[in-house]
């Protein structure tokens, strides 16, 4: 028990031999001896800027995701059996409706505690994709992208593609009016595909719309299937992270072969709680005080009905705008036809992740840059990748617009139709114009740094003002293991 | 971000009297922090206790967490070390004597592999026709897509149409310029059997299509409600104009002209269902909608 090579951590800090934590991590140290990679682990290197801590918001949005979200399995039955309602929302007192939609109900108005946390739940799936968002905004922009972290990008796309999904499963669970109008869009866009659409659709939902099965399919899906799958990744996306250290900013002392920041402890992990209790009391806030998906006032679904102002969770908007803004085009012969929805629901969403997935692959051929790089680009430097985001960005902003456009028609009084053209004519007009103003933006601002444009910036290091520290051998393990 | 925290301090805790001033302000600020958020939480449990009310509780969770979070935030930034280090990057890729070893201890495996061909061959062709069976048990997940997309309960014609309680329609029943929802009578809870019965004005202009001269009754005439897009039904009309207009995605469909689409991403008409009286004076179906209903798919045409 007492063999183990050495002390997880300096003596000062844990306090004396026989504390309780000292000697379980002994006895741990015993067994696995796991001393050297836990001291690796505490002083472990984050380089700190304001942007590397989007994709950590994710992570603790997922983590509150996880948590309410087992709270409501508990409470919440995904079943279509047919009920009359009779809980303690008087409105609703004696309207049949499925037992999905009567448990979500119990679930907000009977179950202490269980609105706050369906709605915390709700306001987290909405943070956890717009900081999933930002993040690949960042990592995209920076160049964070480049070799050797393809990987994570691919990684991170999937996860994306995953958050999504989930989220569009989790609220078509509840089988209100607006989800059941989601599933209906789901079912078409999954028919609309050639040859094989009825037969998908017919397996996914069990037949033909509503289907007899698939709130339960989804269910399963959505509680199990796929953050299952987001924890593997997740997992990965952060273990690549550390074993290829992290990217961080030019600036003194930062060069391609050493990463410069914060030691793990207990600074940074201090800061990473912190941040995580902020997180979660910002989600609470929101989900106490700001309502959300109100299914009550939608009422139970009803295949014949739909409300105006069907609008989905915004990170499905433009999705939703594509199909708004798509003019009546299909193509048909011989009996055969390929319906509308196919383009802007399959083959736009297809292009939109194939693209995303390439990128890293494409830039590194057309700039013929296959160098590892650790040091972040600032999006000044690389006019031409700024420009083509920021365009992809406004192209995707005018179909999230186009979303809401009877929204907005009735908001300012205007023709739907003269707003869906001006959509039509914007996604087309907004890119190249965007692109064009970025670049130039770009140029401008990197030559009022005196920074050339698209090189290698020379970063002057200054001695002595950073203590380098020796560290142990990350590479050694595996290649023993390769060895014996 | 680091260097702007107490600039010069290395360590933890600074000697300099000014920051100790200082810092003693910052430790009081935390630890009230803390206590704010133990306040909160015996108060969140007060509230739940007492029946709960959902504001109060997010807000006093919300005060509980962020009592904390501000609390151990301050404590970082002050009172833990926040010198930068810098740490060498060592290459990530192995080396070639590394790999030559792999790769020559990994053939030294595979030719004890090679050596015995018949059972590499017949081990890998058990394993795909595993596979290919364990694909099967994924047709149980739905029936296959025959007729069902492209008839509705109206294929029993000639069928009374009912509104949603069950009860026939009279043309009567219908003011000029209105409109009601109906299903095939024993089938209202038909997904893709809602129809539309629209009244237009005699003056209107309405316009048969050829060959359905005599698909209508008493100026009444019948659409699937289902839009050829992605299958939202048809809610809106403007009986002015004689449009109909799909919340979900604004398709509009001209009810004069066949229910054709004039603007949005429908590309085809509403499909019509032909309409007759029986004895008693009710509105029949005399036949299936002109056309498959709702969405779009590979076959449709077929």
């Amino acid at each position: 028990m007492s063999d183990a090579p050495a002390p997880e951590t300096p003596r000062r800090r844990r306090g004396p031999e026989h504390l309780l934590t000292h000697r379980l991590a002994r006895w741990v140290d015993s067994r696995l001896g796991t001393a050297k990679l836990a001291r690796t682990t505490l002083n472990k290197v984050f380089p700190d800027h304001w942007s590397f801590m989007l994709g950590e918001l994710g992570l603790y949005c997922f983590i509150v995701l996880v948590l309410t979200g087992v709270y409501l399995t508990f409470f919440f039955d995904p079943s279509l059996n047919q009920v009359i309602y009779r809980g303690s929302y008087a409105p609703l007192r004696g309207v049949e409706m499925t037992e999905a939609f009567r448990s979500a109900l119990e679930l907000s108005f009977d179950v202490r505690a269980g609105l706050v946390m369906r709605q915390i739940h709700h306001w987290a799936a909405l943070l956890f994709l717009a900081s999933l968002g930002v993040h690949l905004a960042r990592v995209f922009f920076t160049g964070a992208f480049r070799r050797p972290r393809e990987l994570n990008w691919i990684i991170g796309c999937t996860l994306l593609i995953l958050a999504m999904l989930n989220g569009l499963f989790g609220y078509s669970l509840l089988d209100d009016q607006l989800s059941g109008t989601g599933l209906r869009i789901v079912y078409s866009i999954t028919l609309s595909i050639p040859l094989v659409g009825t037969w998908l659709a017919s397996l996914l939902f069990g037949g033909e719309f509503p289907g007899p099965d698939i709130i339960s399919r989804l269910y399963v899906i959505h509680i199990l299937l796929v953050p299952a799958v987001i924890v593997g990744l997740l997992t990965a996306h952060l273990a690549i992270l550390v074993r290829q250290k992290h990217t961080h900013f030019s600036g003194p002392g930062r060069r391609e072969d050493n990463v410069v920041g914060e030691r793990m402890w207990p600074t940074y992990a201090a800061k990473a709680l912190g941040l995580f209790f902020l997180t979660s009391a910002l989600l609470a806030f929101l989900g106490g005080v700001f309502q959300i998906n109100p299914i009550w006032i939608y009422g139970p679904f009803d295949p014949a009905e739909v409300s105006a102002a069907s609008q989905p969770d915004w990170y499905m908007g433009w999705l939703d705008g594509a199909l708004r803004i798509m003019p009546g085009w299909e193509i048909r012969a011989f009996g055969f036809e390929i319906p509308n929805p196919f383009f802007p629901g399959v083959l736009l969403a297809g292009l939109t992740f194939g693209l995303l997935y390439a990128w890293p692959f494409l830039e590194a051929r057309v700039t013929r840059d296959h160098a590892e790089h650790h040091l972040l680009d600032r999006p000044r430097q690389r006019p031409v990748r700024t420009a083509l985001g920021m365009a992809t960005i406004s192209f995707y902003s005018v179909l999230f617009l186009g979303g809401a456009a009877d929204v907005l028609a009735a908001t300012f009084g205007l023709s739907v139709n003269a707003i869906l053209w001006t959509f039509r004519f914007l996604c087309l007009l907004a890119p190249p114009v965007v692109g064009w103003v970025t670049y130039r933006l770009c140029k401008e601002l990197s030559a009022r740094d005196g920074v050339p444009t698209a090189s290698t910036v020379t970063v002057r290091e200054i001695p002595g003002r950073l203590r380098h520290r020796e560290e142990p051998k990350q590479a050694e393990p595996e290649s023993q293991a390769l060895r014996s | 971000m680091t260097d702007l925290v107490e600039p010069g301090v290395t360590g933890p805790d600074g000697a300099d009297p000014d920051h100790e001033e200082r810092g003693r302000r910052v430790e009081l600020t935390s630890a009230a922090c803390f206590v704010v958020a133990t306040l909160a939480a015996i108060a969140l449990a007060v509230v739940y206790w007492q029946g709960g009310q959902p504001q109060a509780e997010g807000v006093l969770l919300a005060l509980t967490l962020g009592g904390i979070g501000v609390g151990i935030v301050l404590w970082a930034k002050h009172f833990m070390p926040n010198d930068e280090v810098a740490e060498e990057r060592h290459p990530l890729q192995s080396s070639e004597e590394e790999i030559a070893e792999f790769s020559a201890d990994f053939a030294a495996g595979q030719s004890s592999l090679g050596r015995r061909r018949i059972l590499v061959a017949t081990a890998g062709g058990a394993c795909a026709a595993l596979g290919v069976a364990l694909l099967f048990p994924v047709r149980s997940l739905g029936p296959r897509p025959g007729r069902g997309l492209k008839e509705t309960p109206y294929r029993n014609a000639p069928i009374r149409v009912v509104i949603e309680s069950g009860v026939p329609v009279r043309p009567a029943d219908l003011e000029v310029d209105g409109f009601i929802t109906v299903w095939p009578r024993g089938h209202t809870d038909a997904a893709d059997a809602a129809t539309l019965l629209i009244r237009y004005r005699s003056d209107q202009g309405f316009e048969p299509r050829p060959g359905r001269e005599d698909w209508t009754v008493d100026d009444i005439v019948a659409y699937s409600k289902l839009c050829t897009h992605v299958g939202c039904p048809v809610g809106l009309y403007q009986a002015q104009l004689g449009l109909l207009l799909c919340p979900c995605h604004q398709s509009t469909f001209d009810v004069m002209q066949g229910a054709r689409p004039v603007f949005g991403p429908a590309a085809r008409p509403l499909p019509q269902l032909p309409l007759a009286l029986d004895d008693e004076g009710f509105i029949i179906a005399t036949g299936d909608f002109s056309a498959p209903v709702g969405p779009g798919f590979w076959d449709r045409g077929r």
